[in-house]
């Protein structure tokens, strides 16, 4: 099935869950900044939870159907979309969504899933390398992205339970894990609030706040970093790695976000301010398994809703 | 082998071998990165070598019910493979690659500078980079990027002040006591000497980056009109 893309939007690309196994070859594992969210998204079209979703960043795409065709919209809450919960679009409909009410990145999952091939074992765009996704690239208007066809039988006028979804917020208090270098900071990110830059993208989310001093000058030899790396680069102000993060870095590392707070991150918007809290590696993990516990119970109270045709 | 272990996160354990950028250090990562990776483990997703460290990145829900939790199972796995026999020193660089290069003009917009600050002809640049042998030390940065150890010590020239927005793809440059390849476009502070036509990443090929740590890499001048007809 076709859509035509009448407006891209501002920045809407191809995303997935990501490649393994590429880091050691300077690749990125790139994918969903909000995995979670994508990962629903998914889960609510009867999809496989890696099937590649549109990631729509700060202004929306305006989309024409050819046919009917089942869709959600999860993560960033647009005026005017249903949110959380599959809804279905008419052949020559044409979804416009109204302004962004919350969040910084919403993912449009459709019943079947886009039809892109994967490259090195993913079908997210990849943007600074120019493959994975539609042509590699963002979506530009005029564009016609096709639909895997699917008989899937889906029914509407339900929702999720609130509970299940991620605690988003303007002003979220993320769990970090001390990095590295940590000793040789004071306690500034514990203590202060940051404010999310415009500078900030699917690479990295650029802070800005109090600046935070560093006890040694010492360069550091570059090894490996990944996404929720925090950064701090001479200036001061923290950078949070995220999806396409660079996979080796020089900079001090402050600490590290836990993977179960990352979709917190990646729907802050410019002017947003972010703080953090301390954490460890057991807690993390359980915050981990029990991310995998809700969308477990997410799956299988929908098996019942969608049907194989 | 002595090994320092700390979490990344809660996604990976890295393992530091040493601190200096050497070749002894280099062959210690490269036979530890070897050996994690003959384990064969269940869960262990990337391993990736860098100057003095390996980071072995693993799955946390693959090892939930090891004992002491994932980190700890992980640690233990990484400890185990370090008991190993040590690696012989010089026992890599079984690789030998050539990289032609179209040193200076439109190919090299600073080397003209780089020049001036060594203080000898763009000539001499050219023929000095191109006379010296290289080490991969380490791939990141952006995809297929080689770290490479070997600059002569007359051609270290500072970064650029403020990074360029857009270094075109095949780009050799020197930054500080380094020297590299952009194998794809991306912004880059380091200074650019020359260009080659050979594609250092290929996203449809396996592998997908040409060089690999370890690897021994020799520049070759070419002319401008080779570096035309090379595609």
């Amino acid at each position: 099935m076709e859509i035509r893309v009448i407006h891209a939007g501002m920045q809407t690309t191809v995303q997935d869950l990501g490649r393994r196994g590429h880091l050691a070859e300077g690749v990125p594992i790139g994918g969903a900044v909000d995995p979670v969210a994508l990962r629903l998204a998914n889960l609510l079209v009867g999809n496989a939870e890696d099937q590649p979703a549109l990631e729509i960043t700060l202004t929306a795409p305006e989309l024409e159907f050819a046919q009917d065709a089942w869709i959600a919209v999860c993560g960033a809450r647009f005026e005017g979309v249903p949110a959380w919960r599959p809804f279905r679009v008419c052949g020559g409909d044409t979804l416009k969504f109204g302004p962004r009410l919350q969040g910084c990145r919403a993912y449009l999952s459709i019943c079947g899933g886009f039809a892109v091939e994967a490259v090195m074992g993913g079908r997210g765009t990849f943007l600074p390398g120019g493959f994975g996704g539609f042509e590699g690239r963002a979506l530009r208007d005029g564009d016609v992205i096709r639909s895997v066809p699917s008989e899937r039988i889906l029914s509407g006028h339900w929702s999720i339970d609130e509970r299940i979804l991620p605690q988003y917020s303007r002003e979220p208090t993320v769990r970090v894990i001390p990095g590295s270098q940590a000793a040789e900071f004071g306690d500034a990110l514990y203590t202060e609030k940051f404010l999310v830059t415009a500078r900030s993208n699917r690479m990295g989310i650029r802070l800005e706040g109090p600046p935070i001093s560093r006890t040694t000058g010492e360069e550091l030899v570059s090894s490996a970093v990944a996404p929720g790396a925090v950064q701090v680069p001479p200036d001061g102000n923290p950078i949070v790695l995220m999806a396409d993060a660079q996979t080796l870095g020089g900079y001090p590392r402050i600490a590290h976000v836990a993977s179960a707070d990352i979709p917190l991150l990646a729907q802050v918007a410019p002017g947003d301010a972010v703080r953090f809290t301390r954490t460890t590696v057991a807690q993390a993990h359980a915050l981990a398994r029990a991310e995998e516990h809700r969308l477990a119970l997410l799956r299988q109270g929908l098996a019942e809703k969608i049907k194989k045709a | 082998m002595t090994l320092k272990l700390e979490p990344l996160g809660d996604m990976a354990v890295v393992a530091t071998l040493g601190s200096a950028i050497d070749r002894a250090t280099l062959a210690a990562v490269l036979h530890f990165a070897e050996a994690v990776a003959a384990a064969g483990a269940r869960g262990i997703t990337d391993i990736v070598p860098a100057y003095a460290s390996v980071t072995v990145f693993y799955d946390s829900s693959l090892f939930q019910d090891a004992p002491g939790g994932a980190y700890e199972a992980v640690c233990r796995l990484m400890e185990g493979c370090a008991k190993g026999p040590e690696a012989a020193p010089g026992a890599f660089g079984a690789r030998e690659l050539e990289v032609p290069v179209c040193y200076g003009g439109e190919h090299g917009p600073d080397m003209e500078l780089v020049a001036e600050h060594c203080r000898m002809g763009a000539d001499d640049v050219a023929s000095l980079h191109s006379g010296a042998d290289y080490l991969v030390h380490a791939i990141g940065f952006t995809p297929g990027f080689p770290y490479l150890g070997g600059l002569p010590e007359p051609l270290r020239t500072p970064r650029r002040d403020t990074p360029r927005a857009r270094v075109p793809a095949g780009s050799v440059a020197i930054g500080g006591s380094q020297t590299g390849v952009y194998p794809i476009a991306s912004p880059g502070g380091w200074q650019i000497v020359g260009r080659t036509p050979l594609a250092l990443f290929r996203p449809r090929e396996v592998p997908a980056s040409l060089l690999r740590p370890g690897d021994r890499v020799r520049f070759r001048p070419i002319t401008a009109k080779e570096f035309e007809s090379w595609k």
